[in-house]
């Protein structure tokens, strides 16, 4: 059948009808999709994980256990699950097992822009790198036969625009293969002379899949004028076609690791100059450097961010469109908290108190926008807790009474619980705040060992999040709901002036989650309304002042009552009969 | 024959995802070929959006970049001037004059300019502003506002059926609201 798919879709059809049978994912822009489209085929038993090394054990469990297997994640996912991959690699398999990673050029959605390909080379791991849907279905399949072949995991590694774009994909069926025996073999355990042997084993078999990529279809000359050869992968192929079309000569590379050697030099002894056209680093453009083989590339394309057809030709000193334009000032319109958002209540109370506040990674970065501003620092997953820990031990009294850490409920089981342990374990007088708004939001609503469902909305587990930070340590445990600006500030002031570790539970779902309860719009009181703008202090975008009197957008109201206690004037009344 | 390049804008939770899912599903039964670009993440929390939808024989870029859209519809109207610079000179817009205030607007820290309709227009742009949203709440729910502007967009392309649009609407809506698009689909397109 033929159909619009988008990449990440594609990768999950690939799974599918190459017999995946087990994945296990954690969240992460631009990589969720491929979980969570894979999780629609009852043939693919598919999971949520706590974080990303977990998931890359399970599935490598699985292909130990015998099933095809794989994993998804993005880009800074890969460093948490680095530590098992580096030896996995070593280990082996015995079904084929595929780690998927979304790298983020221009950073739509992340926190850093780095270059996953690295990881290829230091963990010695066959990448291919599709640049559409289409080659994102038929890589994926392809990335089976490689990996039980030369008894290797094999990343697919996508980037946002190959993810989150839409092309025309042929599907067919699905394939399963017959489960693989598990035989106990002594040399699988990674220890001393096995692992020795293992690498011996693993720097065999990288020569091996240069020799593969020599002739594989995965990479493809396309020769047209020879006076430019283009040596390219991903989607910088696509902007590359985009631009020259038939005016130069590409060797599109789909398997960016390991490169082949004798294809990028006969292909660049048939050019006349060679332009190595890939986003971030010079990956590609090192290697065939250090070939000997005259080349252009970060010379002339940057380094950071995303590219585009416009780019390409600004930076070739090709013509570009010139566009249209009206000489006022257009505002910007950043993302911002949805109106309800549970976590406002807690940036405006934390902006109140002047907080030095150390963030996390999920929807409640946004805390750091006009006009809240209440936040200082983040790193990545878990660093609110440990980050303030070492940040108080630095800082003493002056610290600990003004600092805290916010972790999302997810964040918090996927890297927080260490961090807490450390605060519990040196006796640290450091506050977190952990916002359960009981879903993991800002990747669009998984669910997470907190919500007590599992990624088909079945039920499941659940962590009782109060009982865990007491067995970890804290005799401090207190839940707030965000809502209530004055428990809020209570809370806050209590567990700052308190000698002792302390957890804040700011507890409240998402509004965004189907089957929460929206109360009516709020009505301003015209005749009270005074317009001094006290009820805009806390940046919810359903509230505007027109005309000197403050204004409702009766869509986005969700009725939570946080703005009518800023009011002084009683003007915002609740819309329930 | 060439790729053409139509750009879909707004606000994060507009809809603008549907709506480009039901142009690419019409485009594809054409026989084009057809890459529809999105984003996804942290720009739908209420910041712009935007969706690069092109199609011909054989399509490469899945972006569009500036000075190349044949046609831009948006579904506000400061967001359609954000994105004018991404206008063909000879390109359309079709704009949704619904306004939405953005945080540096409701702040105060900046101000919503005003005749943008007109000032695109000076600037060479071939303007279709209409209010889509009393059409979608006329059809029954503001948050047809997506289909009314599909139902305008789909009487640019005359050689493009109405069974074909009608089909491309049985597909991408749920059942449910299916009769009430339907509706906002033909004031669009008719009114």
């Amino acid at each position: 059948m033929r159909e619009l798919m988008l990449g990440n879709k594609a990768v999950a059809r690939g799974l599918y009808e190459a017999g995946c049978s087990i994945i296990s994912s954690y969240p992460g822009t631009p990589s969720t999709e491929i979980t969570e489209e894979a999780a629609k085929y009852d043939d693919i038993y598919c999971e949520w994980a706590p974080n990303e090394k977990v998931a890359l054990e399970v599935a490598h469990g699985a292909s130990l256990g015998g099933r095809r297997s794989a994993c998804a994640m993005k880009h800074v996912g890969l460093n948490v699950a680095a530590d098992p991959l580096f030896t996995i690699s070593y280990q082996g398999l015995n079904a084929g097992l595929i780690i998927c990673v979304a790298d983020d050029p221009g950073m739509h959605s992340s926190q850093n822009e780095q270059d996953s390909r690295h990881y290829a080379l230091a963990a010695k791991i066959p990448m291919l790198e599709p640049s559409d849907s289409a080659e994102a279905r038929l890589f994926t399949m392809k990335a089976y036969e490689i990996s039980e072949q030369f008894n290797t995991p094999v990343f697919i590694k996508m980037c946002t625009r190959v993810s989150h774009s839409q092309s025309v994909v042929e599907t067919g069926e699905r394939v399963c293969p017959e489960q693989v025996p598990y035989v106990k073999d002594p040399t699988k355990v990674m220890m001393t002379a096995n692992s020795r042997n293992a690498h011996v084993r693993v720097e065999k078999r990288t020569k091996d899949l240069a020799a593969f990529a020599e002739t594989s279809d995965l990479n493809r000359v396309e020769m047209g004028d020879t006076s430019l050869g283009i040596i390219t992968s991903s989607v910088s192929y696509q902007y590359a076609r985009e631009v020259f079309g038939e005016n130069a000569s590409y060797l599109k590379l789909g398997m960016v690791w390991p490169m082949p050697e004798k294809l990028i030099r006969d292909f660049a002894a048939r050019v006349d100059r060679v332009l190595v056209l890939e986003e971030l680093d010079p990956f590609i453009e090192n290697y065939c450097k250090q070939l000997g083989i005259p080349v252009s590339g970060k010379d002339i394309f940057p380094i950071c961010g995303e590219f585009s057809q416009n780019l390409i030709r600004e930076c070739m000193g090709l013509e570009i469109p010139k566009p249209l334009s009206i000489e006022d000032k257009i505002p910007p319109r950043p993302p911002v908290m949805c109106a309800g958002c549970p976590h406002r209540g807690i940036f405006y109370m934390l902006k109140k108190h002047k907080c030095m506040v150390y963030g996390d990674i999920g929807c409640y970065t946004l805390g750091a926008v006009a006009p809240l501003n209440a936040m200082d620092l983040n790193v990545c997953m878990g660093a609110s807790c440990s980050g303030l820990h070492g940040f108080n031990k630095a800082m003493g009294e002056a610290g600990e009474s003004n600092s805290v850490g916010v972790i999302g409920d997810s964040t918090f089981i996927h890297s927080g619980i260490t961090g807490i342990t450390d605060i519990a374990y040196n006796m640290s007088n450091s506050t977190v705040i952990i916002l359960d708004n009981s879903i993991t939001g800002m990747t669009g609503h998984q669910q997470n060992p907190t919500t007590g469902k599992n990624l088909r909305g079945e039920p499941a587990g659940k962590v009782d999040l109060e009982a865990l930070c007491r067995a970890i340590g804290f005799d401090r445990v207190r839940v707030v709901d965000p809502y209530d600006l004055a428990a809020v500030e209570t809370a806050l002031t209590e567990e700052l002036a308190a000698k002792a570790p302390s957890i804040i539970i700011s507890r409240r779902p998402c509004v965004m989650i189907k089957g929460t309860v929206h109360k009516a719009p709020l009505k301003i009181r015209e005749d009270k309304c005074v317009g001094c703008k006290s009820c805009m202090r806390i940046g919810c975008p359903a509230i505007a002042v027109r005309n000197g009197k403050a204004v409702i957008d009766t869509t986005l109201c969700i009725g939570c009552k946080v703005c009518t206690q800023m009011c002084k004037f009683d003007a915002l009344e609740s819309g329930e009969d | 024959m060439d790729t053409k390049n139509i750009m879909i804008v707004g606000v994060g939770g507009q809809g603008t995802l549907l709506a480009s899912k039901m142009l690419g599903c019409v485009l594809l039964n054409q026989g084009f070929d057809v890459k529809v670009s999105e984003v996804h993440g942290m720009s739908q929390r209420g910041g712009s959006v935007v969706t690069y939808v092109r199609y011909g024989d054989k399509v490469a870029s899945p972006v569009i970049d500036k000075g190349e859209a044949d046609l831009i519809v948006s579904f506000e109207n400061l967001e359609a001037a954000r994105w004018l610079e991404y206008l063909k000179p000879d390109g359309q817009i079709i704009v949704n004059t619904q306004e939405v205030d953005p945080m540096p607007v409701i702040t105060g820290a900046a101000e919503y300019p005003s005749d943008l309709v007109e000032k695109m227009r000076a600037a060479g742009a071939r303007v279709d502003a209409d209010d889509f949203l009393k059409m979608a709440e006329e059809a029954g729910s503001s948050k047809a506002v997506n289909i009314a502007l599909m139902g305008r967009l789909s009487t640019c392309f005359p050689e493009i059926s109405d069974e074909t649009w009608q089909a491309a609407l049985d597909v991408c809506v749920p059942p449910k609201f299916l009769a009430l698009n339907k509706k906002a689909f033909e004031l669009g397109r008719n009114r």
